[in-house]
């Protein structure tokens, strides 16, 4: 078997994020291709909300679209829209929300909605969807991003989800009941949030990367924690599983 | 009461310029044939209203039909950007539109707000965003607890126009699967329309379904793959891989016109 890419390291990080978790919010994408992983690898009673309404979606191959047949047919429970924000997302029903977004700042909050000015943008994004309920109400957010200077930004263009605003105490003060994001995994690594700052800090770095490679893909000046470790390489079981779920 | 109408009869007489009009369907059942039929007769100047406006406003916007967008996440579901929306926003192109935006949350709650025919709706939402800045939403102190809260004003659509699977006779409606916001968005607008796959002697009871008595709707259009290249859960399948092909089409504004043309507008290209 070749070896692991990064993206797929990152996935798989990702799922096993998911290995000790009940209820798990999801987007499209990488998020998706994880939490259905960990499924499969760690955790099979995994429950995956969509916000199409989809609750323990059991999804055989990997939705282009949140609103996919697939999620719907497979759901233990199908719910409107306004039902899923109001009495599931909105009370903390989920435990973790899994993110991503074009832009991320030192505190974790994300940018999803524009580059550039907000009446003259540079690049249109798609805007919030439900990103900054789902962000506030969780139990806890996980970001799934990729690390470059084009997402790790000193300043976000536009704050369309909180993570920790501007420092510690700020979420409680916006009363947010989730406690926001607890872990950034990206393609070279792991940030975390430290306590006392509420800023990132670099944690873990997945195998061949170093320090400065996280540094030089970061807007800012990156934290490193003192006891920095080592992602544990993928198992031939996991690479073996993303790789399966990915031909489907 | 809903009359059973054809689907040109039905946007001839329900939707007007200049009208704000909802067409909703949360990535299932999007009410794509209406919306081609709504170009088709050349309505202008509207005031597109949908949580995700998806390929159909995609194509909507880009063929210059709208003057206002008011929306929740504007992308091409899995698959990347709406370049319509984008080029439109970005560039103005082919006419500048003006936007409101809110979260899903909001969106969704602007509609129970306008089902409910209350002024407003509250929620715990928008805090700490910029998305606050640049929409219409206020906060209020609960009367009670003294939480600060976010109050989205009601949405009241001139026209909501949805697609289900199937309606009776009497025009009374049923759809299944993810039911996304489709029946507030009904119970809030003057006027509606549903178009339907089919219609049946009888509702049989299905688990989940929304039930739509006909005499709250205007309209019931007999619309076989109305939704498509959405899907209609149980009778048609999303056609995933249009969603991915639409990435290059609207990408060239040329390109785009000319499909429209040929796929919609049912024009003969002749060069």
């Amino acid at each position: 078997m070749s070896e692991a890419s990064a993206d797929e390291v990152q996935t798989i990080v990702a799922a096993r994020a998911l290995a000790h978790t009940k209820t798990v919010f999801i987007g499209v994408g990488r998020p998706s291709t994880a939490a259905i992983l960990a499924r499969m690898v760690h955790n099979p009673s995994l429950v995956l909300v969509y916000e199409s309404g989809a609750i323990g979606a059991k999804p055989f191959h990997i939705p282009l679209s949140i609103g996919d047949g697939e999620l719907a047919a497979t759901a233990d429970a199908v719910v409107s829209v306004p039902e899923m924000f109001n009495d599931w997302i909105g009370p903390g029903r989920i435990e973790v929300a899994f993110l991503s977004a074009a832009q991320i700042d030192r505190f974790a909050n994300l940018n999803s909605t524009v580059i550039g000015d907000y009446d003259h943008p540079v690049t249109r994004l798609p805007g919030a969807g439900g990103a900054p309920e789902i962000a506030a109400n969780c139990e806890r957010v996980i970001v799934v991003i990729p690390h470059s200077r084009r997402t790790f930004v000193e300043r976000l263009d536009f704050v369309t989800t909180v993570g920790y605003a501007d420092g510690p105490g700020a979420r409680q003060r916006l009363g947010m009941r989730g406690r926001g994001p607890t872990a950034v995994i990206t393609d070279l690594g792991v940030l975390e949030p430290d306590p006392s700052s509420a800023q990132l800090v670099l944690t873990q770095l997945h195998e061949g990367v170093t320090v400065e490679n996280a540094r030089d893909a970061t807007g800012w000046d990156l934290a490193v924690a003192e006891q920095l470790s080592v992602t544990e390489p993928p198992s031939d079981t996991e690479l073996d599983a993303l790789r399966e779920l990915l031909a489907r | 009461m809903a009359e059973i109408v054809s689907l040109p009869e039905a946007v001839a007489e329900l939707v007007r310029d200049g009208d704000s009009v909802a067409l909703e369907g949360f990535t299932h059942l999007i009410p794509f044939a209406a919306g081609h039929e709504v170009l088709r007769q050349g309505r202008r100047e509207l005031e597109l209203i949908r949580m995700t406006p998806d390929v159909l406003y995609d194509q909507m916007i880009g063929m210059g039909a709208a003057r206002r967008l008011v929306f929740s996440y504007g992308g091409n579901p899995g698959v990347g950007s709406l370049h319509r929306f984008r080029d439109a926003i970005e560039h103005g192109w082919p006419a500048p539109i003006e936007i409101e935006e809110h979260s899903h949350a909001g969106m969704a709650n602007r509609y129970l707000a306008g089902a409910a025919d209350l002024p407003f709706a509250v929620l715990r939402g928008y805090a700490g965003t910029d998305l606050a800045a640049h929409t219409n939403v206020r906060f209020i102190e609960c009367p009670y607890t003294g939480e600060r809260l976010a109050a989205v004003a009601a949405l009241a659509p001139d026209v909501a126009i949805v697609h289900a699977q199937e309606a009776d006779h009497a025009g009374n409606v049923q759809l299944w699967g993810i039911p996304g916001v489709q029946k507030e968005a009904v119970l809030a607008a003057t006027r509606s329309l549903v178009t339907v796959e089919q219609i049946v002697e009888r509702l049989e009871p299905r688990p989940g379904a929304v039930v739509i008595p006909g005499w709250v709707l205007d309209a019931v259009a007999l619309t076989p793959r109305g939704s498509q290249p959405s899907y209609s859960l149980g009778i048609t399948e999303r056609d995933n891989d249009f969603y991915r092909r639409w990435d290059a089409i609207s990408r060239d504004r040329d390109a785009f016109l000319a499909w429209m043309a040929e796929h919609v507008l049912g024009e003969v290209l002749v060069r």
